[in-house]
């Protein structure tokens, strides 16, 4: 009975599928009720459902003040948003020119200034933090964003230049001669050419640069030290670990942090599907 | 005649390689010049050079006249075509066609006119608002023909446009492009090493060799007086047969191999003669060779014995191969013997392979008819041809 074998196979794959997803899901799932719940104990229960459905620790992250009645999410969310973004945008305009160089041109040192490239990528960067806690220190730049968003973008850069030169290697140099041919010079050649081109991967490198911006929580706390300053990471780990800890509130707030990425993600997913199937540029 | 393109004392390295060697060329208004030779002989370098896209190390280019060699290839005024065909992905085929009159900030008026022109001219109306990739090879082939066309250059560069297509689509591209050269009335440039493309479009033939001119001519000049081996063996499918033969008085003999010269030749004691499979016919008697079959492939048309020249398996010549009839074909088998007249035989020295000249003979007459000396130059135009 071939028909009955592939019922049963497709059922047990089926079975496989819902247990993985069902182990993966499960803790966010989790999360999620506590999130919604009521009180500050979460309840054990086996099913992620809670038992009073509420929206008091959403209200009391959001509504969050200061002594001085200062309102705080508003304007951690705010300086996460603009260190992000100016991270992904910092990196990516030096890393484009960079990566297009590394790409098309042979030079003297280009083996070794990869290398290089490289080799930073192989220390975290805390390792760095006491240097760079001293560096900013000498730039008056402590406690600032904009010293922040210096930090980010020197350390998202060379990721960001591989990401961008394979890219860029990916599509074929007969379309930059063909454009010159054309009658544009190189920059042209790069700007109306190769650049709408690279478009998806470019999308794809300015979302890494801003996502790690995003998620980035040790250099943060290291270098941000007024409340008014701080990034949503650190807003979210004072849940955690101050004397009231509150599990609920830590659950609203990563739901919080969340959000956006998961926006980004979905208003990019066009541009990440033709990113990774850039091979397909050709012709 | 105008001179469009002028190639002097080229030369070009890149990496360690030696990729031109001293390319001297001069192209006429309105020629279709096609560059062949095997992969790795410089060909496309040449080409790339003509562009603009690679800078020669040393010599000097003209295009129309005008000192080019230092200029970059938007100062060229050329159109070329590429192998990848190169369209941009990000546009459509209008914007692809259009791409280089908006660039010069051209009239949109006219750039539109001009797109239509084109599209019309190779087919493409129905297509223009289509992107590359919803296109099918051919049709890609012709947006990058298009292209160039738009620009209205004075000179064509076409880097083996044909070899992503079918062979069915490549002979229909083919003759398009023979059509165009006569309605553009442009210079061209086309590098192949397909040689039935470079017989059937050039009004001359380059023959490059690992970075140097083997001989530049008329197609069927080059076919029938190849200047050396290395040309004869080139052009021609199957390729000319090579045999090494003695002289001996007005005799050229090999085992299984006897052909009378005429009187007053001038050769070594020893040489290679060349013989084309299309130019041996199958005779009973007055054989110049006599073969023994070891294969034949039968193509309906015609057919092709390859086998040995030889008097028997211990006395051999070498090997060869040598165009029969159908019926030929259909009747012999694995290991019987044929004898061959050659209708044309070339001479090459043994050292440096140049043509000693080549010998015709009349259908079924053992009597030589004519006798064609080497050509004395690359460029020569025409073989001069004693009659006997």
């Amino acid at each position: 009975m071939p028909k009955l074998r592939t019922a049963i196979t497709s059922i047990f794959t089926h079975f496989l599928i819902w247990l993985f997803l069902i182990f993966a899901l499960y803790p966010i799932l989790w999360v999620i009720a506590l999130a919604f719940s009521k009180g500050v104990v979460p309840e054990s229960r086996v099913l992620p459902v809670p038992s009073h459905f509420s929206l008091e620790h959403f209200q009391a992250v959001i509504l969050r003040t200061d002594a001085q009645g200062r309102w705080l999410f508003a304007r951690q969310l705010w300086n996460s948003t603009l260190t992000a973004t100016a991270t992904a945008f910092v990196s990516v305009l030096i890393a484009i020119p960079a990566a297009y160089a590394f790409s098309r041109f042979d030079f003297v040192g280009k083996a070794t200034t990869l290398r290089g490239l490289l080799a930073t990528q192989m220390f975290p960067g805390v390792a760095a933090s006491v240097p760079l806690y001293l560096v900013l220190d000498t730039l008056n730049l402590l406690d600032t964003l904009s010293g922040l968003v210096l930090v980010y973008a020197t350390s998202t850069l060379p990721f960001a230049l591989f990401q961008l030169r394979s890219t860029f290697d990916t599509i074929p140099r007969d379309l930059d001669e063909a454009a010159m041919v054309d009658g544009a010079s190189r920059v042209e050649a790069f700007l109306r050419v190769v650049l709408p081109v690279a478009r998806p991967g470019i999308a794809i490198t300015a979302l890494f640069a801003f996502m790690s911006a995003w998620n980035e929580f040790i250099l943060a706390a290291t270098f941000l030290s007024r409340e008014e300053h701080y990034t949503l990471p650190i807003l979210l780990q004072s849940y955690a670990t101050e004397h009231d800890a509150n599990l609920g509130h830590f659950a609203a707030g990563a739901i919080l942090v969340s959000l956006p990425v998961m926006i980004l993600f979905y208003l990019l997913q066009r541009e990440l599907v033709a990113g990774l199937t850039a091979g397909g540029v050709k012709g | 005649m105008v001179t469009s393109l002028s190639l002097v004392g080229i030369q070009k390295q890149l990496g360690k390689l030696q990729i031109l060697r001293g390319i001297d060329l001069e192209v006429e208004s309105g020629e279709f010049i096609v560059l062949v030779g095997p992969s790795g002989c410089g060909k496309s370098t040449l080409l790339r050079t003509v562009a603009g896209l690679e800078i020669p190390d040393a010599g000097r280019i003209h295009i129309g006249g005008r000192d080019v060699t230092h200029l970059p290839p938007r100062e060229r005024h050329i159109g070329m075509v590429f192998q990848s065909y190169a369209l941009y992905p990000h546009l459509t085929v209008r914007e692809n066609l259009a791409f280089a009159l908006m660039l010069r900030k051209a009239d949109p008026a006219a750039i539109e006119a001009r797109v239509r022109e084109v599209a019309s001219m190779l087919g493409l109306e129905a297509l223009l608002d289509r992107y590359p990739r919803e296109l099918s090879g051919g049709q890609r082939q012709r947006v990058a023909m298009g292209r160039a066309i738009a620009k209205r250059p004075s000179l064509f560069l076409f880097d083996e446009p044909l070899s992503n297509l079918d062979a069915a689509l490549r002979a229909e591209v083919r003759v398009e492009i023979k059509r165009l050269h006569t309605r553009l009335e442009a210079t061209m440039l086309y590098v192949t090493h397909d040689q039935v493309e470079a017989m059937t479009l050039a009004d001359r033939l380059v023959v490059l060799r690992a970075g140097k001119i083997e001989q530049v001519g008329r197609p069927l000049e080059v076919y029938a007086h190849p200047s050396n081996r290395f040309v004869a063996s080139f052009l021609g499918s199957p390729s000319m047969n090579f045999l090494k033969v003695k002289r001996q008085g007005e005799r050229l003999v090999a085992p299984g191999l006897s052909i009378e010269m005429p009187e007053g030749i001038e050769t070594p004691k020893e040489f290679l003669l060349g013989v084309r499979p299309h130019d041996v016919e199958r005779v009973d008697k007055n054989a110049h060779l006599r073969m023994e079959i070891d294969v034949i492939e039968a193509m309906g048309f015609e057919s092709y014995a390859y086998g040995e020249v030889g008097e028997d398996p211990s006395r051999v010549a070498g090997p060869f191969v040598a165009r029969l009839g159908c019926e030929d074909a259909q009747r012999l088998r694995r290991g019987d013997r044929i004898g061959l007249f050659a209708k044309r035989i070339h001479l090459f020295d043994l050292g440096d392979e140049r043509s000693l000249g080549c010998i015709e003979f009349h259908p079924r007459s053992i009597q030589p008819v004519a006798y064609s000396r080497p050509l004395a130059s690359l460029s020569e135009a025409g073989a001069m041809e004693k009659p006997l």
